[in-house]
């Protein structure tokens, strides 16, 4: 067993998995189904099927356009009612299509399974492409791009993310209880595309059932199973690589510069799925929990499905809630409405209950140095805040508000509730664009 | 004694070194830069395009730069300017900034509280902002703070609302909506469609009652080389702007003349 | 538990009337007021021991200075139009620190100067919490001991005799340090006596193991960093340990210089303000270490009996300097070549 490291900074709030216990349920067909064209970062896909159109479940519905995008798939059988937009989680309009089912859930013709030990990597890159698959941790990054480093960086080391550190989530965890083989299978998958020797899957050791599931899948694959000491944000990529071998990611860099692949547990099924049985993404398991619920669990929702037909699903609510959130409780995005649809980056649908509200304040930083304590990339928040607030965005590059990694720790423990987070966000949206003009200049 | 002789001669000693660099090292002013640089209006607003007055000054004597393109000089300042620089002036067009929408908090549906940092750059980053309209204004003064004249001013009900009489035409507001809502339009026109809005007409009906739903009742009043339609949305011709009552055809009085809207609520 | 909830009984959220904010949607139950609060709470027993040997005034002075000082953050906020947030504390704190560093005989004019000085040009006028560069409290008691310094180094015996309220007062008594610097060799107090504050001096640093409770609840409760009040006190041991060893007739020994003057509460409640003191582990060492300096430097060779309030005063106007010294590399900063991983 590794000895149990972890990363720098760092918090650890209440975890509150209450739905850990609870099996996966497949929920039953719905009547429709709304499926966005854009559930992954990069460009939409482009409709191939019209309005009016009879759609199998995984047919293709939208090709990706470009490398950095991904296909989407339909989640059942049915009729394509409407080719229109929705609301996404970031609050923009996307393009959507509206699938109203016939309640048969006919599947139509399965890619053929491929004998992923014989076969070469091109070949598997490319059914993942095909599969539409896309990282399930949360940013929703098209897998096969990450597969495919550039070639002067090689890969020695696949590092699976089972850590599942945000609280209240509990969806990752019950995958590993129930799909060990698949996981490990996707993991192998992946490891033979990139030819990485060393396969580690980072397990947090509040998820001792799963530590021992998952050992026992592995068997003598040589896959090492890492229990991790409790701490939020584990699993977040540069601090899990940290922990497990000991590397940095370098400042600015990606995990490709030293060596390293992360994927979340969740993708490694998907992999399995799409190359031995042929299946491409269109479903994915994610947690329904908060206290306004009746019965929180997790479920194996098929994309499209609305966070209103999830909280239906979940037994409806006790009491209104005061937030609704998509993803967990440390990372997700606040929602106000429940049309929005489960797609294949939503880990969990969070809700929050009056009582536990937290309301920023935009009171000034006393300087405690609770921010810099915990901040695992090793920044000043407290200081890069008051610059961000007046606007300094240069300055908050030099102080290196491009490493943030989002992961909210700062703003957890902030005495006066400073919306740190929000103030980083903003600030790498304007050092971005800056970097942008600087460039086009450059150019031109 | 000592002291006053030492304090003298240590005056004189630098005063001559300062003369002489300058006399020797620095760099001669051009007589026309300089005349120029009087003449500019000195707001540093930037509405020109360049950094401040001094840089419109310089970029106007090396001829880079047209001396119509301060929105703050008045015609005779411009004259005196093209005498100088011995060019012909153009006819300008005074601009002002107009913020196409209606949606305050009367008229277009919020969907959820906001909390967080006051600005709308900040409020588009989580969740849109929570306003029905996802193009609609935010009502959170990223303009009102940008403006150097302090000519926009946020209603009570959270809409940003210019006042021409104090707006210049610099653009700097147009740079700092997130939701590209204000325009620059010439001061003669009389009316304005305040809603910026793609969606359809439905759609917008939705969440705003103000919206521009599309009807084409101001084209057909108006005429299609005045007023034209751009999908759901009527746009102006501002070469050839309609005359004030084409307002009265709007039925949802998203083209109207006054920025303020009355509250259709008490 | 879904038998016996049928279709129509299921009720979906209300969306009308949602919050929506920034992630993160969780927060450690702390806030200023908290913090301020708990400060508040720490001084007390100091507090009590200063009405003990002092006598009821001194509960007269910390009461006047904590009212003055939270009237006149009321007035400055209503002045500058904000918004009046007085209720986190941070005024009755500083009126608190301000009155337990005032001798018991400080006239109540001077505490009332006192307070308005710390608030307005120690806190206000920087544009209040969180941006003032330096302690507040020292700022006015600086300027009393500047402006009235007869009053203001004027100390009276502690009562040894809690019977007879009225008689002791009047008996003026030199603090250990005026006393150390004067006639050097003997010990004019003994350490017990020092210890427990039967000595001379500002109501509210004299009685140590009162101000070590308090330290020691603070740190206990992260609120302050233990780095602060140790390496502070192991700095002036170390150079008052030095300087004695080297002239023992001159020099007082280390344990006299920590037990006595304003050390500890300088060294606890001072040194540890947040606001004026920089925001990392390491940049909190190196400022206790330099206030550690600066103290021995002034009470050894300045001449100023006592350097605390000064030292701490200096430092904070290097805060914004450590802070930048100190910043940390970011994450995968290369320090030396990456680790091997064992296969």
């Amino acid at each position: 067993m590794i000895k149990q490291l972890h990363f720098y900074g760092g918090i650890h709030p209440a975890e509150d998995k209450v739905a850990q216990s609870v099996p996966i349920v497949e929920p039953p067909i719905l009547e429709t189904y709304i499926v966005p064209l854009q559930q992954h970062i990069g460009a939409p896909a482009k409709a191939v099927v019209a309005k009016g159109d009879q759609v199998k479940r995984g047919q293709l519905l939208g090709e990706a356009q470009g490398f950095v995008s991904a296909p989407v798939h339909a989640p059942t059988s049915g009729v394509i009612r409407e080719v229109t937009t929705c609301l996404g989680p970031s609050g923009a309009q996307v393009p959507a299509l509206l699938l109203a089912s016939d309640g048969e859930d006919t599947p139509a013709e399965p890619m053929p399974a491929i004998d992923w030990r014989q076969a070469p990597p091109g070949d598997l890159r490319q059914r993942i492409a095909a599969a539409g698959i896309v990282g399930k941790g949360g940013a929703a990054f098209p897998t096969v791009v990450k597969l495919s480093p550039p070639p002067n960086k090689k890969i020695d080391t696949l590092i699976l993310n089972g850590v599942e550190c945000e609280p209240c989530l509990t969806a990752d965890h019950r995958l590993m209880l129930e799909r060990a083989e698949d996981i490990v299978t996707g993991a192998q998958i992946t490891a033979h595309i990139l030819g990485a020797k060393t396969i580690l899957l980072g397990i947090e050791n509040n998820k001792p059932d799963a530590i021992e599931v998952m050992r026992q899948a592995v068997g003598d694959s040589g896959i090492k199973v890492c229990s991790l000491k409790v701490r939020y944000p584990q699993g977040a990529e540069k601090q899990l690589i940290y922990a497990v071998t000991g590397r940095k990611v370098p400042s600015g860099g990606l995990p490709a510069d030293i060596g390293c692949l992360v994927q979340n547990v969740g993708t490694a099924a998907a992999i399995a799925d799409a190359v031995c049985r042929g299946k491409p993404l269109y479903e994915r398991v994610t947690t329904v929990t908060g206290t306004p619920l009746v019965s929180p669990g997790n479920w194996r929702f098929r994309v499209g499905t609305t966070y209103a037909d999830a909280i239906k699903l979940a037994g409806g609510v006790k009491e209104d809630p005061i937030k609704i959130i998509s993803g967990g409780p440390m990372m997700g995005m606040a929602v106000y409405s429940l049309d929005i649809p489960v797609i294949k980056s939503t880990s969990g649908i969070l809700l929050l209950s009056q009582d536990e509200l937290t309301q920023f304040d935009v009171r000034p930083c006393i300087r405690c140095g609770r921010c810099n304590d915990s901040c695992p990339t090793g920044m000043m928040p407290g200081i890069l805040s008051v610059q961000i607030e007046n606007q300094r965005y240069e300055l908050a590059e030099k102080w290196h508000v491009m490493d943030c990694i989002e992961c909210g720790c700062c703003a957890y423990t902030c005495p006066a509730s400073r919306p740190l987070v929000q103030h980083m966000r903003r600030a790498k949206a304007e050092v971005q664009a800056a970097r942008r003009a600087a460039k086009a200049k450059a150019e031109k | 004694m000592t002291t006053v002789i030492l304090l003298t001669v240590t005056g004189l000693v630098s005063g001559l070194a300062i003369g002489i660099v300058v006399k020797f090292f620095g760099t001669t002013p051009n007589p026309l830069e300089e005349k120029l640089l009087e003449l500019v209006p000195g707001a540093n607003c930037g509405g020109c395009g360049f950094a401040g007055c001094e840089g419109y000054a310089k970029a106007m004597a090396d001829g880079s730069a047209k001396p119509g393109a301060c929105p703050l000089m008045n015609d005779a300042v411009v004259q005196e300017i093209c005498a100088l620089l011995g060019v012909e002036s153009e006819p300008r067009k005074p601009m002002v900034a107009v913020v196409c929408c209606s949606g305050d908090d009367d008229h277009a549906q919020r969907m959820a509280f906001y909390n967080g940092v006051n600005d709308c750059q900040n409020a588009m980053l989580v969740a849109g902002g929570g306003k029905g309209c996802v193009y609609g204004c935010l009502g959170l003064g990223s303009c009102a703070r940008a403006c150097p004249y302090g000519a926009i001013e946020i209603r009570p009900n959270h809409i940003a609302v210019v006042h021409p009489e104090l707006c210049v035409g610099c653009g700097k507001c147009v740079l700092a909506c997130p939701r590209r809502l204000i325009k620059l339009t010439p001061k003669s026109a009389p009316v304005h469609v305040f809603c910026s809005s793609p969606e359809r007409g439905a759609l917008k009906r939705k969440f705003c009652s103000a919206a521009c739903i599309g009807c084409r009742k101001c084209v057909k009043e108006a005429g299609e080389n005045q007023v034209s339609m751009n999908g759901s949305l009527a746009v102006i011709n501002y070469d050839n702007p309609p005359d004030a009552a084409v307002a009265a055809a709007c039925p949802t009085g998203a083209l109207r003349t006054t920025a303020i809207m009355e509250s259709t609520k008490g | 538990m879904a038998e016996h909830m049928s279709e129509n009984t299921i009720r979906l959220p209300d969306t009308s009337k949602l919050v929506i904010s920034s992630s993160p949607h969780l927060h450690e139950d702390d806030s200023v007021r908290r913090i301020m609060f708990m400060v508040i709470v720490a001084l007390l027993p100091a507090c009590a021991a200063g009405a003990w040997f002092f006598g009821p005034r001194a509960l007269w002075v910390l009461l006047v200075c904590v009212a003055s000082c939270i009237a006149s953050e009321i007035l400055c906020t209503r002045l500058m139009g904000r918004e009046v947030h007085v209720d986190d504390g941070s005024a009755a704190l500083t009126g608190l620190l301000l009155g337990m560093n005032l001798p018991v005989t400080a006239p109540t004019w001077m505490c009332v100067i006192g307070s308005v000085i710390a608030i307005v040009l120690g806190k206000m006028i920087y544009g209040g919490l969180g941006y003032n560069p330096f302690n507040p409290a020292l700022v006015g008691r600086v300027a009393l001991l500047l402006a009235c310094p007869t009053a203001m180094t004027t100390w009276v015996a502690p009562m040894t005799n809690h019977l007879e309220w009225a008689g002791v007062n009047s008996v003026t008594q030199a603090t250990p340090l005026g006393v150390s610097e004067l006639t050097a060799g003997a010990l004019p107090f003994s350490y017990w006596n020092l210890f427990w504050g039967r000595t001379g001096g500002c109501i509210g640093e004299t009685c140590v193991p009162a101000l070590l409770l308090g330290g020691i609840f603070l740190i206990a409760l992260n609120i302050i960093r233990w780095q602060v009040p140790v390496f502070y006190l192991a700095t002036v041991a170390l150079i008052t340990g030095v300087t004695h060893w080297l002239a023992q007739a001159q020099c007082a020994p280390p344990l006299y210089h920590l037990l006595s003057g304003g050390l500890m509460l300088g060294a606890f409640f001072m040194a540890t303000d947040m606001v004026t003191t920089p925001l990392s582990r390491k940049g909190a060492v190196v400022f206790a270490i330099g206030c550690g300096v600066l103290t021995s430097v002034i009470r050894i060779w300045g001449s100023y009996p006592e350097g605390v309030s000064f030292s701490i005063l200096i430092m904070n106007s290097l805060t914004p300097l450590i802070d930048r010294w100190t910043a940390g590399k970011p994450f995968g900063t290369p320090r030396r070549a990456p680790r091997e991983v064992k296969p």
